[in-house]
């Protein structure tokens, strides 16, 4: 056996294990997804049978589709910029020599490590109408109370509020760690121009964090989109699906409605946005960010 | 000799053992699913009586399986047939079962049943129970955590309000007179969750005004039908026009807490949170039947037992053994006192222990009376879809999204689509 | 880094405190009795007793072992797979290597839970559904993991392995006494990250477990706490705080290497 072909096979076995399960759990479900999205969902007494882009049609003619579908991408635009602003804030003060900082640092990041669950549970609270923090903290100020989670015009911003604290954190770590790599130098060669903080910000240090910046938002977008735990606890997606979730919706229609054939639909239209925001990442980060 | 005495001894020794064992191993087991709906520890209520039900017929197993809210409970138990394990019975929604039908995983309780006694059993229950869990001409669904909803009332509100406190609203019109006078800046005169189940209390909204929500056979549903707008108008005129209510949705699980915290003084409730509620209130409160339009009403509500398919004729007959047991008068005296659900029979009503409890208690049988004002919960085939189409027209018009009349017109034609394939 | 102004650093702490106020909220509610749930008197009398009847409402004991058994094995999994197919892209040219790379790293974009309803359908026919092993599965093959090790072994001299097989170590061998050993701080990083993601978990989890023996804390915890069986605030907080605690204390004891080990896990 030639040494170029001992290398092949080995290569090969070692590949094996984790070949199999990835193709079982990513590839081969992505395309049976696929394939079922062009079936009608069957029952025991009506099978399931060829409808082509039928469920493709129904799509387009779902309201609540529209309106999760619009969501998702409100959910995603409310929570990343203001959670990487936020975390990009955190990182430049936690970054200095600020009095307590472990402390500090510590409370940015400990959302991070609870289970969105978990949260939940502890925001209902804020969120209750008359008996909730948020309520109460408003009466002392003569306020009246509002029904955060029952009106459609305020309940997806909740939501947003919320994520963004459970985010902010993790993505300032990337900052922090991009922050630590900057060359002193350079800052130091600023300062002695006399140029201002802002202008160190602007033109320096924002610059020099493009690459993070690029690398957080995706993977931040990426993220919103399997974002749904909270939705268990605080809203089932109400009211009238004002802050219903396309992963969520797809959650319902397979498990609550057994409609597995439109659940599949539903899929194609994730694994799209999903796709679209992978090229994009593997284009534009493949330029601006070294992944060494 | 004395050899053959040994071996005879021996051997009668081993057929003794091998006879008291032998019952042991022939242990029909069950595995139950069931769900929780309502406030306070019932899981601990269901583990003793099964384990009630184990000490008295040794010769059978009860695995019982506390599986989340009603939806949990069906996605669970549903799947644990597909994936071939093993489920012989359930306490699932008893609005599941043109789903379960629909999967061909449930047989019909006439199927089972053998003996007379066990067909006098299946007619025992109180008539608008069995609504819910009959179709096809046949019963599948045997009422056992059965509720309806009712108003749970303030009476310190209402006397701080100059109201009569042993006079509760019992028209609409005095719900809103009442709500008005009962709305302080502290307080809210009444709250009708609409978060979790609103087409459950819209259905006592529509029955009140002498409209029901779907046909008998699950197949055709009235949401577009003048008295169900109308039923709909005054649900929103209560917030809007009356400022009784909050406006927006009203959360199914706070609201409890809103109650016992004062924050509004009339509620409507599951009877499931009756107990809860006597425990933690710390005012004078009372229960009454909800108002009426043209009439009273209200839906039943909760979990029927169902019996699975895919099980052997020993394991039906044990499972519905269980049933029986567990929906006797005695069992359903202790479970209505230990939770606030209906008594699901005549004769529960009957045990001395529930009549003692009633006599000492009487808000506990206001649900019963009110039984006689029922009607089915809203369920049709495609039943989950269907429900999620009037829960979104319901809260778009309590949000102010859409008019009542816009959007129950839309859930129709949204629902007769869905339902046509089944006509 | 400067000092920052008395007015930025005000800022920062008044973030910081906000940052803290709903654990800061749990700990008020689980540590009171339920009147003082919603109502904050500095007099209020401290108790257990929520801790202790969330403990005796649901099996929370079985729910961490569950969780624990969960990550674990997920863990050693990864480790395993994971080792074994990073080296097999950092070390072996064998043709098509770039393609397969590629094909691994859709995973980091679409994770299973993204096609839940077919991966319950696989889970299903191999007769996994409401086991532990069946939850953990679709996780371990990490495409995260796979890339953070390849990055590792990339980083370890050729001529290492090349002396290790002078000396007659085969391919698992020098895996084993070369690789592994200096790709330990990149261990150590993914591990943290893996558990803590992990021990979080909901979606998946929820569908896959049926019953209170396979049951992790998060979906325990949802079930306990769903808003059907009304609201008990107290109780619930206690519940909470059992549930995110050991991963809080964990956290707390290893500041300094959880962060570090997120930036790691990132930055690469």
């Amino acid at each position: 056996m030639t040494a170029h072909r001992r290398t092949l096979i080995h290569g090969w076995l070692l590949l094996l294990p984790a070949a199999v399960l990835l193709v079982g759990f990513t590839h081969y479900p992505a395309v049976a997804t696929f394939l079922d999205s062009l079936f009608s969902t069957g029952t025991v007494i009506r099978p399931s049978r060829f409808v082509g882009a039928g469920n493709y049609r129904l799509l387009l003619d779902d309201p609540v589709f529209a309106k999760v579908l619009l969501n998702t991408v409100l959910f995603a635009l409310g929570t990343v910029p203001a959670a990487i602003a936020l975390a990009l804030v955190m990182a430049l003060w936690v970054n200095r020599r600020l009095p307590a900082r472990g402390l500090v640092r510590l409370a940015y990041f400990t959302p991070t490590i609870l289970p969105m669950i978990a949260v939940a549970n502890i925001w209902l609270f804020f969120y209750t109408p008359g008996i909730g923090l948020l309520d109460q903290i408003g009466a002392r100020f003569g306020l009246p109370g509002h029904n955060w989670l029952g009106d459609t015009d305020t309940v997806l911003g909740c939501l947003m509020v919320m994520t963004v604290w459970k985010e902010a954190g993790f993505f300032m770590i990337f900052y922090l760690a991009a922050l630590q790599t900057l060359p002193p130098e350079l800052f130091e060669a600023a300062r002695l121009e006399g140029a201002g903080r802002w202008v160190v910000f602007r033109r320096l240090t924002f610059p020099l964090l493009m690459p993070t910046t690029l690398f957080v938002l995706i993977n931040a977008v990426l993220n919103s989109f399997k974002l749904v735990d909270h939705l268990f606890i605080l809203t089932k997606g109400g009211p009238d699906n004002a802050s219903n979730l396309l992963l969520y919706y797809i959650y319902e229609t397979a498990f609550s409605f057994f409609d597995t054939a439109y659940a599949a639909t539903l899929t194609m239209v994730l694994l799209a946005l999903l796709a679209v925001l992978g090229v994009g990442q593997f284009l534009l980060l493949d330029k601006r960010v070294h992944y060494r | 000799m004395m050899k053959a005495v040994k071996t005879a001894v021996l051997g009668a020794v081993c057929a003794g053992v091998l006879g008291l064992t032998a019952p042991a191993e022939a242990k029909t087991e069950l595995t139950m699913y069931y769900p929780v709906a309502v406030g306070g520890p019932l899981t601990a209520v269901v583990d003793s009586m099964i384990a009630d039900f184990e000490a008295a017929n040794p010769e059978i197993d009860v695995n019982a399986i506390y599986a989340g809210n009603y939806n949990d409970a069906r996605i669970k138990a549903l799947a644990a047939l597909n994936a071939g394990e093993p489920a012989q019975l359930s306490v699932m929604f008893s609005i599941d079962i043109y789903d379960l039908i629909e999967q061909d995983a449930i047989v019909a309780f006439d199927d089972v049943v053998k003996t007379d006694a066990d067909k006098a059993w299946l007619e025992s229950f109180y008539p608008a129970l069995m609504e819910n869990g009959r179709t096809l001409g046949k019963t599948w669904g045997v009422p056992f955590q059965r509720s309806t909803i009712v108003m749970y009332y303030n009476k310190d509100a209402f006397r701080d309000a100059g109201l009569d406190p042993e006079h509760p609203p019992a028209t609409w019109d005095e719900l809103a007179e009442m709500g008005k006078k009962l709305t302080t800046d502290d307080r809210w005169g009444v709250m009708i969750p609409s978060t979790g189940y609103p087409y459950w209390m819209f259905g006592a909204l529509t029955k009140q005004n002498g409209q029901v929500l779907m046909d008998a056979d699950g197949k055709e549903t009235y949401f577009d039908d003048p008295a169900v707008i109308a039923a709909l108008d005054y649900w929103r005129a209560l917030a809007t026009e009356h400022k009784a209510m909050p406006e927006g949705t009203i959360e199914w699980g706070t609201l409890r807490q809103n109650f016992l915290e004062g924050k509004t003084a009339i509620m409507w409730h599951s009877t499931g949170n009756l107990t809860a509620v006597k425990k933690n209130a710390g005012f004078d409160f009372g229960v009454a039947m909800l108002p009426a339009s043209v009439q009273r009403g209200t839906p039943t509500g909760g979990g029927n037992f169902y019996l699975f398919k895919q099980s052997t004729d020993a394991e039906k007959a044990a499972a519905l053994k269980l049933v029986k047991f567990m929906t006797s008068p005695e069992r359903s005296a202790q479970w209505s006192m230990e939770t606030g659900y209906i008594g699901i029979s005549p004769a529960a009503y009957q045990t001395q222990a529930l009549k003692d409890y009633v006599a000492d208690f009487p808000p506990a049988a206001v649900a019963r009376d009110q039984l006689e004002f029922a009607t089915a919960e809203l369920s049709t085939y495609q039943t989950g879809r269907v429900r999620k189409l009037l829960d979104d027209a319901i809260q778009a018009a309590l949000t102010g999204a859409k008019s009542p009349e816009a959007a129950l017109t839309e859930a129709q034609a949204e629902a007769d689509r869905l339902l046509k394939p089944y006509r | 880094m400067s000092r920052p102004a008395p007015l930025e650093t005000a800022a920062a702490w008044l973030l910081a405190v906000l940052w803290m106020a709903p654990l800061l909220y749990a700990l008020w509610a689980a540590f009171h009795p339920p009147e003082f749930a919603v109502t904050f008197d500095p007099l209020a009398r401290l108790t257990l007793d929520n801790f202790a009847t969330a403990w005796e409402r649901a099996p929370f004991a079985r729910y961490f072992l569950n969780t624990f058994l969960l990550v674990s094995l997920i863990l050693l999994g990864q480790l395993v797979l994971c080792t074994l197919a990073a080296y097999a892209f950092a070390r072996f040219a064998f043709p098509g290597r770039e393609a397969v790379f590629l094909l691994v790293l859709v995973q980091l974009m679409i994770v299973p839970e993204v096609l839940i309803v077919k991966n319950y359908a696989t889970l299903s026919q191999l007769g996994l559904i409401d086991t532990i092993p069946g939850v953990a599965l679709p996780y371990m093959a990490s495409a995260f993991g796979i890339f953070l090790l390849r990055q590792a072994f990339k980083g370890v001299p050729v001529e290492l392995e090349d002396a290790a097989r002078v000396e007659g170590a085969g391919t698992l061998g020098i895996l084993w006494r070369v690789y592994m050993p200096l790709a330990r701080p990149t261990y150590l990083a993914y591990a943290l990250v893996s558990v803590s993601h992990h021990w979080n978990n909901f979606l998946w989890p929820l569908v896959v477990t049926n019953s209170t023996e396979t049951r992790p804390l998060t979906v325990g915890l949802a079930i306990f706490g769903a808003p059907e069986s009304g609201v008990d605030w107290s109780v619930i907080s206690a519940a909470t705080l059992l549930a995110v605690a050991p991963l809080v204390l964990a956290f707390l004891l290893f500041q300094k290497q959880f962060v570090q080990s997120f930036l790691r896990a990132g930055i690469k």
